[in-house]
């Protein structure tokens, strides 16, 4: 099997860290913390591809995820790999297995860039509720991998219902800077660190409006306002360059996450609701010299569409949330679509345990709110925006979210377009394993906490 | 008085407006009623009511005729058991009368004095179809939430058809917490309370009550209505022993005409239910554990309890989950039958479960919800199949008089269909 990127970085941290050894033995403390920065990533992944086998789905209406659209298609993949996709014509080698795809739908593994599974489990109790660490304004320090639990019953739901093979868990919103997201394989695991997505690049959660203001401002502390929230981001912006300008002689765990910011290794994904507020934490950026990735939850990016084209900035939001909060009084439907218009970058995201099982539906419905305006965007586009689009914002896009040789092998065999109420997924693979089937009972993942409880391993 | 001439020159003026007479023909309508769609047929309003309904109707000459070729109809969706007209955000506590944690009153707080008719959600509900609700209270300080009504959806004043429909009880793991922290003592708080309720309807006029009173008089007034019958008991419970404890309650109180909200495990108890005759409300698409008394939930709930012959509605849209997307919980209803091992609805029964069901739950039954001779004219035309994603109204109308549209958000998507400031801020473009 060819070697893949994630494993030569594996390889290279393992050396490291041998070379760390050997300088530690007579260094002090101060020195043991600063080279410690340079080690391998601590609590890196040890996901490991399940075993698969070559496999040809055929006669399937194929969705890359690029925007490309193959009737009766042809799809090939082998040792966790796509090896190629194409028409029908295109030949099968020796030793596939074939699928028929007949009047079903073949997309990338779906990906949801906005969970909290595994934070914020099922069963939603106090002890499980480890998703926000609303102590402090801004608690970069923290990491949401260190809450997930693994046995969260809505991973299984969203592989199976969803077709959810990649996911990125983040932190509450209650903070300004709510510590680093972590992305997730959707495979079963006894620990995080085998979920972990290889070679993903961490994200920092930030939350931008009402949240954090509401939180620190009803305990008569700052921010109460949301002049309060600037001023305590850009303090800690000018803290954080502070600290990387220095020695790191006392290491600080919140701002190592900003300093990887800074450099451009830790993406942003920064709550954020309304167009005024989006435009002003582009101006914080500029001025402090960071990049954001992603708004999530923008309902009203619709009005600056424009702006978020300039700025190379994606909008992840929902169909058609509205008016819970007075920051989502202008939500409107056709928000994905005007932004597809401006040729701005789309991700539908899900928040919630619920919602993450259909995003295939979501976006169906912010498409067809967009084709009523004459806003029509092709299908092709629309899956890019619960697959493609949002790797490429998780910073993955040039290992998953598409059909296209050399990708991971995470692949979705719907029975039915998955811009149709009617279709569910068949057939899931992560990685070339095929890790969900409809067909099959077995073929369907049962959490630890579900064992010997009423429904387990029911339909669901 | 410039406003108003305006008002009355766009047509929009707050008075009531009559209802039309029309059909729409060559139409695949969906009636509601739990059978398939018919294609080609005709639906013919007249007087605000449904006339006629079928392949072999005719437009009456004379009646304004609407084409519906490559249109589906249904009637209007009943969302049962919303908070819709109780807020207008949520999260802005001002604006939220859906609960009241600090009030002496429980089961008297009647919703029909707080409705608006005005609210957004109302009016974006309306754009998706949805043509009458029954509003529910939320639960305060105490179990009982209080009354809740029956509305409709029509853009004028008259909002309530049937005010104090029914009492809304919460039991299970909140309603445990609500009343000192044990389901031992929810129940005994609820049946304390409905013996009080019976004790004080029985008195003789004037006549004092006995010692060891719990209820405010209002609130006793109320429950009386409960244990004769005349008013509904909603009661809000999910876990499998609950709803038996929910049902064993008429040993004690036979008159109570129960519906059960929730139910999330009630595939596990079905025929119990359905022998007893207690209808359902629910949200059918949860399938996690969320809490300790959900742990059996599955999509298959709705489908298990109808095959085992329980009436079952989609309903309990509050908050984010918004009336407008009970079609898509239906499609998805309509989804599981293609799944191995999965309960799923059939097309007809699935559109039943957001119209006609919830609106014989809610005592509408034959008065709307559904497209037959005698009924409301709620009538909505989709621009395609009213339960897949892609569908939408075209027309909604409500007892016969065509709705606007004209929400907030339809006058956003207006504004912002273009961003285009060459000559004036979007502040002037409306």
């Amino acid at each position: 099997m060819r070697e893949t990127p994630w494993k030569r970085r594996l390889l290279c941290g393992l050396v490291m860290s041998a070379a760390l050894v050997m300088t530690t033995q007579a260094a002090d403390a101060k020195k043991k913390d600063k080279d410690a920065k340079s080690g391998p990533a601590p609590y890196s992944s040890t996901y490991k591809p399940y075993p698969g086998r070559p496999t040809a789905l055929v006669g399937a209406t194929v969705y890359d995820g690029r925007g490309g659209r193959i009737d009766n298609g042809t799809v090939l993949f082998e040792n966790g790999k796509v090896v190629a996709v194409g028409a029908a014509d295109l030949a099968i080698p020796a030793g596939y297995d074939r699928v028929d795809g007949s009047g079903k739908f073949v997309t990338p593994g779906v990906i949801d860039i906005h969970s909290h599974l595994g934070v914020y489990p099922s069963p939603s109790v106090d002890a499980l509720s480890d998703g926000n660490e609303m102590t402090s304004p801004t608690t970069p320090d923290v990491w949401a991998e260190h809450s997930v639990w693994p046995q969260d019953p809505g991973f299984t739901r969203a592989l199976i219902n969803g077709g959810v093979t990649t996911l990125q868990i983040l932190p509450g919103s209650g903070n300004l800077i709510g510590g680093r997201a972590v992305t997730l394989k959707n495979v079963p695991s006894r620990t995080v660190q085998g979920m972990k997505y290889p070679g993903a690049p961490y994200s920092l959660k930030m939350a931008c409006g009402e949240n954090p203001k509401r939180v620190y401002g009803a305990r008569n502390q700052k921010p109460m306002t949301r002049m309060g929230n600037f001023s305590v981001d850009r303090q800690a912006w000018i803290d954080a360059k502070k600290y990387m300008d220095g020695d790191h002689a006392d290491r600080d765990l919140g701002k190592d996450t900003l300093e990887g910011v800074l450099k451009g290794e830790i993406l942003v994904q920064n709550h954020c609701y309304r167009a005024d507020e989006m435009a002003q934490v582009l101006d914080m950026a500029k001025e402090m010299g960071y990049k954001v990735t992603a708004f999530h939850h923008a309902v009203e990016a619709y009005k600056i569409g424009d702006l978020l084209k300039a700025n190379d900035v994606c909008a992840a939001i929902w169909a058609d949330w509205y008016g819970f909060k007075m920051e989502a009084y202008d939500g409107i439907p056709e928000n994905a679509a005007l932004l597809a218009k401006q040729g701005a970058c789309v991700v539908i995201h899900s928040d919630d345990e619920n919602g993450i099982q259909r995003l295939n539906q979501a976006a169906a419905r912010a498409q067809a709110a967009g084709r009523r305006i004459g806003v029509d965007v092709p299908d092709g586009q629309v899956v890019g925006w619960f697959t493609y689009n949002a790797a490429k914002a998780m910073g993955i896009g040039e290992k998953t979210g598409s059909l296209e040789a050399g990708k991971m092998a995470d692949v979705v065999l719907w029975n039915g377009n998955p811009l149709s109420v009617y279709s569910r997924p068949e057939k899931v693979w992560s990685d070339g394993a095929l890790l969900y089937d409809a067909d099959d009972p077995k073929r369907k993942p049962v959490s630890d906490f579900e064992l010997g409880q009423p429904g387990e391993g029911d339909v669901k | 008085m410039n406003r108003l001439i305006l008002a009355i020159l766009l047509g929009a003026a707050p008075i009531s407006v009559s209802a039309q007479d029309f059909a729409i023909t060559n139409a695949t309508v969906g009636t509601g009623d739990g059978s398939a769609p018919i294609e080609h047929a005709t639906v013919v309003v007249r007087a605000g009511k449904i006339v006629s309904v079928g392949r072999d109707t005719a437009a009456p000459g004379g009646t304004q005729v609407i084409d519906g070729t490559g249109k589906w109809v249904t009637p209007g969706l009943f969302s049962a058991v919303t908070d819709l007209g109780l807020w207008d955000v949520e999260a802005v506590d001002d604006s939220n009368d859906t609960s009241a944690e600090k009030s002496p009153f429980n089961a008297a707080l009647d919703v029909a004095t707080a409705l608006n008719p005005s609210s957004e959600h109302i009016a974006v509900s309306r754009e998706g179809g949805v043509t009458r609700a029954s509003v529910a209270p939320m639960n305060g300080a105490s179990i009982f939430a209080g009354q809740g009504a029956v509305i409709d959806l029509g853009q004028d004043a008259a909002i309530v058809m049937k005010p104090r429909a029914f009492q809304y009880v919460e039991l299970g793991e909140s309603g445990a917490r609500l009343s000192g922290g044990s389901r031992v003592a929810a129940h005994t708080a609820l049946r304390n309370a409905l013996r009080e309720a019976r004790e004080v309807a029985a008195l003789p006029v004037g006549a004092q009550r006995q010692g060891d009173v719990l209820l405010t008089r209002a609130d006793a007034a109320a429950l009386a209505k409960v244990i004769d019958g005349t008013q509904t008991l909603y009661v809000g419970v999910e876990r499998a022993s609950d709803i038996r404890g929910v049902l064993a309650l008429k040993a004690e109180f036979p008159r109570l005409d129960l519906v059960l909200v929730g139910a999330t495990e009630g595939w596990l108890v079905a025929p119990e239910i359905a022998a007893a005759g207690v209808p359902v409300v629910t949200m059918p698409m949860r399938d996690l554990p969320a809490t300790f008394e959900t742990l059996a939930a599955t999509m298959s709930n709705v489908g298990r309890m109808k095959k085992a012959g329980v009436k079952v509605a989609i309903g309990m849209f509050m908050g984010m989950d918004q009336p407008r997307n009970a079609p898509q919980q239906a499609g998805n209803l309509v989804a599981l039958t293609k799944i191995p091992g999965a309960s799923g609805l059939t097309w007809g029964e699935a559109l039943a479960a957001i119209t006609s069901i919830p609106a014989e739950i809610s005592g509408f039954g034959g008065k709307a919800g559904v497209l037959a001779p005698g009924a409301a004219g709620d009538v909505v035309l989709w621009d395609g199949d009213p339960l897949e994603l892609s569908s939408a109204p075209v027309s909604v109308w409500i007892d016969g008089v065509k709705q606007p549209v004209d929400s907030h958000q339809a006058r956003l998507r207006e504004r912002y269909k273009d961003l285009d400031e060459t000559y004036l801020p979007k502040a002037y473009d409306w």
